[in-house]
């Protein structure tokens, strides 16, 4: 008995063999493809669980960038904060006495203090209150870039005038201030500080700058505007310092002079360190962070029980063609490649109508919030790993079924 | 040429279940087919036909004696090697189990690809050649649902002989089929195997289709009792 085979052929071509054209029979496709209503559940399941997880994460990233809109309209490279603030809004007042410690240095060419404090706020139609927030600084610093603000500089110069945020929360009488103050109309309300003594005030002019976490609306006035706010505050004690460099230093090392210069009760950071301090505040030590990282999860888990169950229909209603395949002498390998194959085209084909779908509720929102929400690259590209990540483990858990097609069981 | 079978059993036997489920399947079964061989095997259902026909296909491991089948020991081979000899052997089923969402050709061309690394081997050219020589040329974009009984196990046989197999497993292949098809079918893969030098192992219960046949078997009781048949009409290549 000889126990070499003789196949017709040799199993495998030499190595002189030349590489050949293969039209290998796309299965995962066909098999898809001929079932068009499945299809399209399929895919719109996948397309609302990713289009769910792109907006949870598009409006988390947007709230946490809204935290530091204050701070990208701040002219400067250098901030002073004291190490008892974990926040903007809740910042601890400090003495700008280090703040001129630094003007003796040749690295800073201006240095400027900017106070921060929450004020309720009259509707001036509706007679409501609510809290705002309150921004004060000296018009001739210059240092908080912002068109508005730049424009009505002078107005608010004058006792008792605020410049009022136009992207405030429209609770505020933020329409009808606007239409108001474009008439030419007198704007005159009563501002309540918390810690401080209620004062009327006249609107002197409009910025945009946007609602945060903070606060709903915002006005910004002058630093003595705002000591008449908030009389209890000493004069000096600011609650961020922003410091201009000599144009072309090195932040870096003009840093490391400024801190070696000043005394430990102040921190000294770049922008995006002091950017961080709010991010920070609002990713890890308040349950915001926390909800919208739920919500993807919730997002991943509801996409990948979809596709979980069409794929497990998908391979039972299969089993015998499945069974016949691995008859005629196909590996159970192959065949796991089809369900997984199966599963990439769902990702990728319920994530590009997520993409767009997602591109235009963040234009949406940000119309109707003006929250600074947009579609990023990296984002789009964690969703869509995201995506595939949930169909490969639905489409790996779905392939167990694919056991069940058993090759000797056809004979029947 | 040696003439070395296609298939060559001794001393096979078959059981499932353990303990007092224990049943036996198949008691001692000796058996050789030779290369173009056409043999038939009849017996009452729940003699062991079945899985006779999977122990030599390749679908079930060998449990106790020895089994040959295109040269190779199946007795102690692997999953792996299995389905490596399974590529070898050409297949029909009494319910032609086409792929449902392939067109004739695809459905042809998934077995003719598993020897695309063949030498020169065009997996389309070899499909559609099969086609056109069970006379379905004018089918190729036809999905199975639309053809007939008949039509469809013609794809079947093509599909089993597609990658010109030396051995052809058949169970039933006439079952669902009307006596005119059925025939027509039976011709069919008769004449394309004797063209090639294909053995044939038929399961069948159709009468009609017995004189087919180089040499009937008949099993009982997980037994083969070799009957009659006609003598051998053609010699071995």
């Amino acid at each position: 008995m000889v126990d070499q085979p003789y196949f017709d052929v040799p199993e495998r071509s030499g190595p002189a063999a030349k590489p050949r054209r293969r039209r290998r029979i796309f299965l995962a496709w066909l098999q898809m493809s001929r079932e068009k209503t499945r299809l399209r559940v399929a895919v719109l399941g996948i397309t609302f669980a990713a289009v769910l997880m792109m907006v949870q994460l598009g409006i988390r990233d947007a709230l946490f960038d809204s935290a530091t809109l204050l701070h990208n309209s701040l002219a400067g490279e250098v901030f002073l904060l004291s190490p008892h603030s974990a926040s903007v809004i809740a910042a601890q007042p400090f003495s700008d006495r280090r703040l001129h410690q630094t003007l003796a240095l040749p690295e800073v060419q201006s240095a400027s203090g900017i106070y921060v404090g929450f004020a309720q706020w009259e509707n001036h139609r509706t007679h409501l209150a609510r809290n705002l927030y309150v921004i004060g600084f000296n018009p001739d610093d210059r240092s908080i870039a912002i068109e508005g603000v730049e424009r009505y500089a002078k107005a608010i110069k004058q006792a008792d005038t605020v410049l009022f945020d136009v992207y405030s929360r429209p609770e505020f009488g933020t329409a009808e201030i606007g239409v108001d103050f474009t008439r030419q109309l007198p704007i005159t309300t009563e501002m309540n500080p918390i810690a401080g003594s209620l004062r009327r005030v006249t609107v002197g002019g409009l910025f945009q700058l946007g609602p945060t976490f903070g606060g709903d609306a915002n006005v910004i006035t002058s630093d003595v505007n705002f000591r008449r706010l908030f009389p209890g505050r000493k004069k000096g004690s600011i609650d961020i310092g922003v410091i201009r460099l000599v144009p072309g230093t090195d932040v870096e090392r003009a840093i490391r002079k400024i801190r070696a210069h000043l005394p430990a009760d102040v921190q000294v950071l770049t922008k995006d360190e002091f950017k961080n301090v709010d991010r920070s505040y609002w990713a890890s030590s308040k349950p915001l962070g926390y909800i919208f990282n739920l919500n993807v999860i919730m997002g991943f888990l509801v996409g990948a029980i979809i596709v979980y169950q069409i794929l497990y229909t998908d391979v039972s209603e299969h089993l015998a063609e499945y069974a016949t395949l691995k008859a005629i002498g196909y590996q159970d390998s192959e065949l796991l490649k089809v369900v997984l194959q199966e599963a990439g085209l769902l990702a990728l084909l319920g994530f590009i109508p997520a993409f767009l779908i997602a591109s235009g509720a963040h234009l949406a929102i940000s119309n109707a919030t003006h929250l600074p929400i947009a579609m990023t690259p990296a984002r789009a590209i964690t969703v869509l790993v995201l995506t595939l990540a949930m169909c490969l483990i639905s489409g790996a858990l779905a392939v167990r079924r694919l056991k069940a097609a058993d090759p000797a069981d056809i004979f029947n | 040429m040696p003439a070395e079978p296609i298939v060559a059993v001794q001393h096979l036997s078959h059981h499932f279940g353990a303990g007092e489920l224990r049943r036996e399947v198949l008691l001692d079964i000796h058996l050789t087919i030779r290369r173009g061989e056409v043999v038939i095997l009849r017996g009452p259902s729940g003699s062991g036909k079945t899985t006779l026909l999977t122990l030599i296909g390749g679908l079930r491991s060998v449990q106790q004696g020895e089994l040959h089948v295109l040269g190779q020991a199946l007795h102690g081979a692997d999953g792996d090697a299995l389905v490596r000899l399974r590529r070898h052997i050409g297949f029909i089923f009494q319910a032609h189990n086409l792929l449902r969402f392939l067109n004739v050709l695809q459905n042809v061309q998934m077995a003719a690809q598993l020897h695309d690394e063949r030498p020169g081997w065009d997996t389309r050219a070899e499909a559609t050649a099969m086609i056109e020589a069970v006379g379905l040329g004018g089918h190729r974009h036809s999905y199975p649902e639309n053809l007939s009984g008949g039509q469809k196990q013609r794809v079947a046989i093509a599909r089993a002989l597609v990658g010109r197999p030396r051995l052809i497993l058949a169970d039933e292949p006439t079952a669902s089929l009307d006596s005119r098809s059925g025939r027509d079918v039976v011709n069919l893969m008769q004449h394309l195997a004797r063209e090639r030098g294909t053995a044939i192992l038929l399961v069948t219960h159709d009468s009609r289709i017995l004189d087919i046949a180089d040499r009937q078997l008949h099993m009982e009781d997980g037994r083969l009792v070799q009957s009659a048949g006609r003598e051998v009409s053609h010699a071995p290549r």
